[in-house]
């Protein structure tokens, strides 16, 4: 199988500090991932990498089949290209209609002139629809999505997520601030997201961890410090003075 | 689709019935046409009000909705009027060279024409020599084609400079207006080739209708004002409503979260920066002939940031906003600068409006930003009843340029 | 008689005078009377130096009254006598000295030497002012010789030189007569010689005096060729070929071209029914049917010959046209010409030291006029668009403050702190009135102050008038401190640096060593961290604001004392006072510094590159500036990484 995501010796200095130390990671196509490691591990600046928010100083970023480098494009670029990337804070477009998000966040040409031109078709309502639907959202389709409680946010986004069909979908802190149905919805969701593509969970919740019962890769001071499922990981000795053991 | 479009959209067809109601109304009381209740002279000012509320939308289109703060439209808007400015004082100009040319005894020759008109325009500056840049002058097709390809390209090479390295926010508004200020500074010397600070003038005289009456003209220009602003308004309100306009509300808001929806951000930036800056420039075409002069401090900052100033007070995020401030703010500055209005005496001091009205300008306008944020805009959502969402929280998105808040409670 | 005054001369240059003398300038006036009242410039020569020669204490004077005309003949008994003005009349006096009682205007006839005899009399004079008792007058006449230099005041330059007892008169005595040699002497190596002593010496007087030896004339090569060609010129390249035919034309070798205008004149002249030269009236709207109309004009003969562009072309072809030394021996020019290479090179050292201090004097105003905005951007993300109008502020309370305190100093002294508090006050009203309400809206804080800005201008020009008003610095500031001709500095400037760069070390100190300037660096990398630290924001806040205003007042006291003082002044430096901002990056006094300097060295450079035309020097610098932006979006000294927050 070969991977779908490609990181490797990647290596990112802020000011003297080294953020992500030649980390190296590798993803598959139809595939869950939990990433786990202490505040400062850089998990939020690998997921700033891959999505083109930061320039690493070395290493290479591959994606898809052709093995394109993501280095050389902007955020936007990697987006088209199929990477798609959740928030920990709900960012949706709280001016704009609850549809208004979704519409923005269909696949869809993107460059000016056919956003310009385009027009939703029937099969883009319904999409929308089904998505909504999808979320619990149904209802407020013609709502400004400001006025979403946090958790209907949380789920507009993820709505907005699938709307975009990413081949890779990155997920920061899916369960913060969810109720403990919430939370059971969404393990469920992102199970059956992986059926049919990536998806790469950053959380601190073990038990959510748990409960998505799929390999894992724990971070440490910006490199892979080990790598497989929860129960191994969780007795690496290292992986305890480092991080369990300081709790 | 347009009729479902405008079924969507009641507002454009009341605004355009109302303009339509308006232009009629002062072709009646113009002297042209009617019973000569408005002068020739107000029916310009009109007609330029209609140009400036052109320009006002432009702008409400690049900040209002994209929250873009650019202090350099007006810039746009002025090159657009040297542009026809040129062809006006050209074309002009040869039938004066040409008919003193024909006292002579011979016929004039093209070299001598292009030399007479030379002399004439560039005397003032201290040469006889037509600088390169009036090479189209000649034509009016050519030159209207400049009118637009000069303040576009502008418009693109500086936008792409600017949105590529990513300044945003105030810092975007500073570049713009030093933009502003360098385009300003460079017109105003001798030899930019288009008069220093003598500017370009006498473009109230038509080339061809020298016996056509001002007060005819004027109303044509009037008529031709309230065309482009009806086209510029109905264009502008389509781009606004479907997906560009959600996306370009989206980008106010939080731009980094468009991009990761995978929109060419910059793109969409630079898109909106030059068609905005056309339809400034075109504004421009239209206004300066009925205003008769341009020199290079109609492009000084100050201009676009009235621009702004207007566009706040009229209610930035809808266009009609734009067109009442605009509209407003500058027929109330013409009557208050008129020095028609009889003085104050407050005591000891004499209050002159002329003097005082800058500063009742500038206090107001503080106290609009700071009270009423939707300005003029803002009435017509009470007199609808539109309740505006209870929102708390965090701001509406993380950049410079989202709406907050607090505005959104208003 | 020319031959005995000769050898008069000449043997009197020689012999010492000594009180024999007396009476001998009378005697040699009397011998060559007929030259004296009918003088000619080419021949009277010698008769002067012999007078000046003679050692006669009155030669002096008989000198001085004949170039002022006041060498007159008694009608009565033709006798030659000096006249003095004396009331209505004239005193009149022999020329030994003896008093020769008074006339009228109309009894005397007054001898009136031409221009040339009278320049060759003054000359002759220079001898005595030149050794003259008193040091005024010989630096008078050093003054006047160099005003105006001439082979004839060379020698008794020369002369003077030795008894000279005055260091600083001789010194000067002695640079003068290298001057005179390299252009007057007689000896091409000691012309060289001179030129070579002066080494690479700046001075303007040295590049004034070796200038006029490199003057060049532009002329056609016909006959002779000149013996000193400076460069040869080719046409197209060196001169255009108009300019070249107009050589050609004023050297005669050429005929005049037809002007558009003459062509025209002629033709309308020789109109006839409608046709000229068998071309129809209306066919003549081009050049080229005109010219074809003169043409068969020409052949008939009606019209005189002109040339034609190709025989123009031709002519400035067939010949050579070159600059030519007007100095015709080429060892001098070369020499004057090396050792101008050699000053200029030093003057271009100078001027680049001039062009530094000129910039760090700007960058000092700069720096001042935009560390307020700094600051209240760096810590609030505010950008203040009423800074100018505080700076203008600042500058009107130092004009009001010298309306009641007349002395200068003091005056100076009290509008400094009073600037600050009235535009710290102002700052901080502004902040708690509007900005407080406008956090986190960056550009309606822009505009609302925008608002303020345009009231508070129309309000100070309401108060204080459109015209300039007066702030004059004090005594002790008038003048400049100068190093040599290229490079000096006004006073004004020296005292605004010394300003700058103690405001500099005030906010290193109050950055770095105080209790708020740890509050403010706290806020402003984080102000919710810092708030739940115990720091209040809000007060931070409204000090960074009160301070930053303050500034901007001290700035406007500053920039008041060398520029005018209108409502419009602080909007003038408020553009700079923002690019230096941008350029140099926020939140940082190192940054504004640097952006400061920048802005301001830019600035000297372009107005230097292209001094004629300061607008657009200004325009190229926000052109830079805009690229610049390009490659450092967060100014030179930015905030990286985390910290920057993005």
């Amino acid at each position: 199988m070969t991977a779908l995501l490609e990181v490797s010796g990647v290596s990112v200095t802020f000011d003297g500090f080294r953020a992500i130390n030649n980390l190296s990671f590798n993803i598959g196509p139809a595939e869950l991932r939990a990433i786990i490691g202490p505040n400062g591990a850089g998990k939020t600046t690998f997921m700033d990498i891959v999505t083109g928010k930061t320039r690493p100083d070395t290493g290479t970023v591959t994606f898809g089949e052709r093995s394109v480098s993501l280095l050389s494009m902007n955020e936007a670029q990697i987006a088209r290209e199929g990477i798609g990337r959740k928030f920990q804070r709900p960012t949706v477009f709280e001016d704009q209609t609850v549809e208004a998000n979704l519409i923005l966040a269909l696949k869809a040409p993107r460059s000016p002139w056919r956003v310009l031109l385009w027009k939703p078709g029937p099969a883009d309502h319904a999409r929308v629809r089904e998505l909504a639907r999808d979320v619990g959202l149904a209802d407020h389709l013609h709502r400004k999505s400001g006025e979403l409680s946090h958790g209907q946010k949380q789920w507009l986004e993820i709505a907005m997520l699938l709307a975009q069909e990413p081949r890779l979908l990155l997920v920061d802190e899916p369960a913060a601030g969810m109720t403990p149905a919430e939370r059971e919805q969404t393990t469920a969701l992102l199970v059956s997201l992986a059926k049919t593509r990536a998806v790469v969970v950053v959380e601190h919740d073990m038990d959510f961890v748990r409960r998505l019962n799929c390999k894992v890769t724990v971070l440490h001071e910006g490199a892979v410090l080990a790598e497989g499922s929860l129960d191994h990981v969780t007795r690496d000795p290292q992986v305890i003075s480092v991080y369990l053991g300081r709790g | 689709m347009t009729r479902s479009f405008l079924a969507r959209n009641p507002s454009v067809l009341i605004f355009i019935g109302l303009l339509a109601v308006f232009t009629l109304c002062v072709t009646l009381m113009s002297e042209a046409f009617g019973a000569g209740v408005i002068s020739t002279s107000f029916v310009k000012t009109l007609g330029k009000t209609l140009c400036l509320c052109l320009v006002a939308l432009a702008m409400d289109l690049i900040w209002g909705y994209a929250g873009i703060l650019s202090l350099g439209h007006m810039a746009f808007f002025a090159l657009g009027g040297y542009m026809i400015g040129m062809w006006l004082m050209y074309a002009r100009t040869e039938e004066i060279v040409v008919a003193a040319l024909s006292q002579g005894g011979l016929p004039a020759t093209p070299e001598e024409i292009t030399q007479g008109i030379a002399t004439q325009i560039f005397g003032v500056v201290g040469s006889s020599d037509l600088p390169v840049i009036w090479s189209f002058a000649h034509s009016l097709p050519l030159q209207l084609l400049m009118a637009l390809a000069v303040p576009g390209v502008l418009a693109l090479i500086f936008g792409w400079l600017a949105f590529r390295s990513r300044v945003t926010g105030v810092y975007l508004s500073i570049l713009t207006q030093a933009m502003t200020l360098a385009l300003a500074l460079y017109l105003f010397q001798n030899d930019s080739g288009l008069r220093g600070n003598n500017g370009l003038s006498g473009l109230q005289n038509l080339p061809g209708l020298a016996d056509t009456s001002q007060d005819l003209v004027s109303i044509w220009f009037f008529w031709a004002s309230a065309l482009a602003l009806a086209l510029g308004y109905l264009t502008l309100n389509w781009v606004v409503s479907g997906k560009f306009g959600s996306v370009i509300r989206a980008i106010r808001d939080d731009e980094a979260r468009v991009r990761f929806l995978g929109y060419p951000v910059e793109v969409y930036k630079l898109f909106l920066f030059t068609l905005t800056a056309l339809i400034a420039a075109l504004a421009g075409v239209l206004y300066y002939p009925q205003a008769g002069i341009i020199n290079p401090a109609e492009l000084a900052p100050i201009a676009s940031i009235y621009l702004a100033v207007w566009v706040a007070i009229g209610g930035r995020g809808r266009l009609y906003g734009a067109v009442i401030g605009a509209a407003f703010v500058s027929l109330m500055s013409s009557v208050f600068t008129s020095g028609r209005l009889p003085d104050i005496t407050l005591g000891p001091v004499r209050l002159n409006w002329v003097d005082w009205w800058l500063v009742i300008l500038g206090l107001t306008f503080v106290a609009v930003t700071l009270f009423a944020p939707k300005g003029i805009g803002g009435l017509f959502d009470r007199l609808r009843h539109i309740a505006p969402p209870d929102r708390k929280g965090a701001p509406l998105g993380p950049d410079d340029g989202a709406f907050q808040e607090q505005e959104a409670q208003r | 008689m020319r031959l005995i005054a000769c050898l008069l001369a000449a043997l009197l240059c020689f012999l010492p005078a000594l009180s024999r003398a007396e009476g001998l300038a009378a005697q040699i006036v009397a011998d060559n009377r007929a030259q004296i009242e009918k003088p000619s410039r080419q021949t009277i020569g010698p008769v002067i130096a012999a007078i000046a020669g003679s050692g006669d204490a009155m030669a002096d004077d008989i000198l001085s009254a004949w170039a002022d005309k006041r060498l007159v003949i008694r009608k009565a008994d033709g006798a030659l006598l000096i006249a003095t003005p004396e009331g209505p009349g004239l005193a009149l006096m022999g020329l030994d000295g003896t008093p020769a009682g008074t006339a009228t205007r109309a009894e005397v006839t007054e001898l009136k030497p031409n221009a040339g005899v009278r320049g060759l009399i003054a000359s002759a004079l220079v001898q005595f002012t030149l050794t003259d008792p008193d040091p005024a007058r010989r630096a008078e006449a050093l003054s006047s010789i160099a005003r105006d230099p001439s082979a004839e005041t060379l020698a008794p330059l020369r002369a003077a030189i030795t008894t000279e007892t005055d260091p600083d008169l001789k010194a000067q005595k002695e640079r003068l007569e290298r001057f005179l040699t390299l252009r007057f002497d007689p000896d091409p190596t000691a012309r060289v010689a001179a030129i070579e002593s002066l080494g690479a010496d700046i001075a303007l007087d040295t590049r004034a005096a070796l200038n006029p030896l490199l003057a060049t004339t532009r002329m056609v090569v016909a006959g002779n060729v000149p013996p000193n060609i400076a460069r040869p010129l080719i046409p197209g390249r060196d001169i255009t070929e108009d300019e070249a035919y107009a050589l050609l034309v004023g050297a005669g070798l050429a005929p005049a071209r037809l002007s558009p205008e003459d062509q025209r004149a002629a033709l309308v002249t020789h109109l006839s029914g409608g046709m000229v030269g068998g071309i129809a009236l209306a066919d003549l709207n081009s050049q080229a049917a005109r010219d074809r109309a003169y043409t068969a004009l020409e052949a008939a003969g009606t019209v005189p010959t002109a040339a034609t562009d190709d025989e123009a072309r031709a002519a400035v072809a067939a010949h050579r046209f070159v600059d030519a030394y007007v100095e015709q021996d080429r060892a001098v020019t070369d020499a004057a010409a090396a050792a101008l290479a050699r000053i200029d090179r030093k003057v271009a050292l100078m001027q680049a030291a001039d062009l530094g201090l000129d910039a760090l004097s700007l960058a000092a105003i700069y720096f001042l006029a935009a560390i307020g905005l700094a600051i209240t951007f760096g810590v609030m993300g505010v950008i203040n668009m009423a800074h100018g109008e505080f700076i203008t502020m600042g500058a009107y309370t130092g004009f009001v403050v010298q309306l009641f305190v007349p002395d200068y100093t003091l005056s100076i002294l009290i509008a400094l702190p009073l600037a600050f508090a009235i535009t710290f006050g102002a700052g901080v009203a502004m902040e708690r009135l509007v900005i407080r309400h406008l956090y986190k809206r960056p550009l309606e804080t822009l505009l609302a102050t925008f608002g303020i800005s345009i009231a508070l201008q129309q309000i100070l020009k309401n108060v204080f008038g459109t015209q300039a008003r007066p702030l004059t610095a004090p005594g002790w500031l008038d003048g400049a401190l100068t190093f040599n001709d290229v490079v000096s500095i006004s006073y004004i400037r020296i005292a605004i640096f010394v300003l700058a760069v103690i405001f500099l070390l005030f906010f290193l100190w109050l950055m770095k060593r105080t209790r708020l300037g740890l509050e403010v660096r706290a806020v402003t990398q984080n102000p919710t961290m810092a708030a739940s630290m115990g720091i209040n924001p809000d007060r931070i806040n409204m000090l960074t604001f009160g301070l930053g205003s303050g500034i901007a007042g001290i700035a406007g006291v500053a920039i008041g004392l060398y520029a005018k003082v209108t409502s419009e002044m602080g909007a003038d430096y408020i553009v700079q006072s923002f690019m230096t901002v941008v350029v140099g990056g926020v939140g940082n006094v190192w940054g504004t510094l640097a952006g400061a300097t920048m802005i301001g060295s830019l600035q000297k450079l372009i107005e230097f590159l292209n001094p004629s035309n300061t607008l657009a020097a200004q325009t190229y610098m926000i052109l830079f500036i805009i690229l610049f932006i390009q490659f450092r979006p967060r100014g030179i000294i930015a905030l990286r990484g985390r910290a920057a927050g993005d």
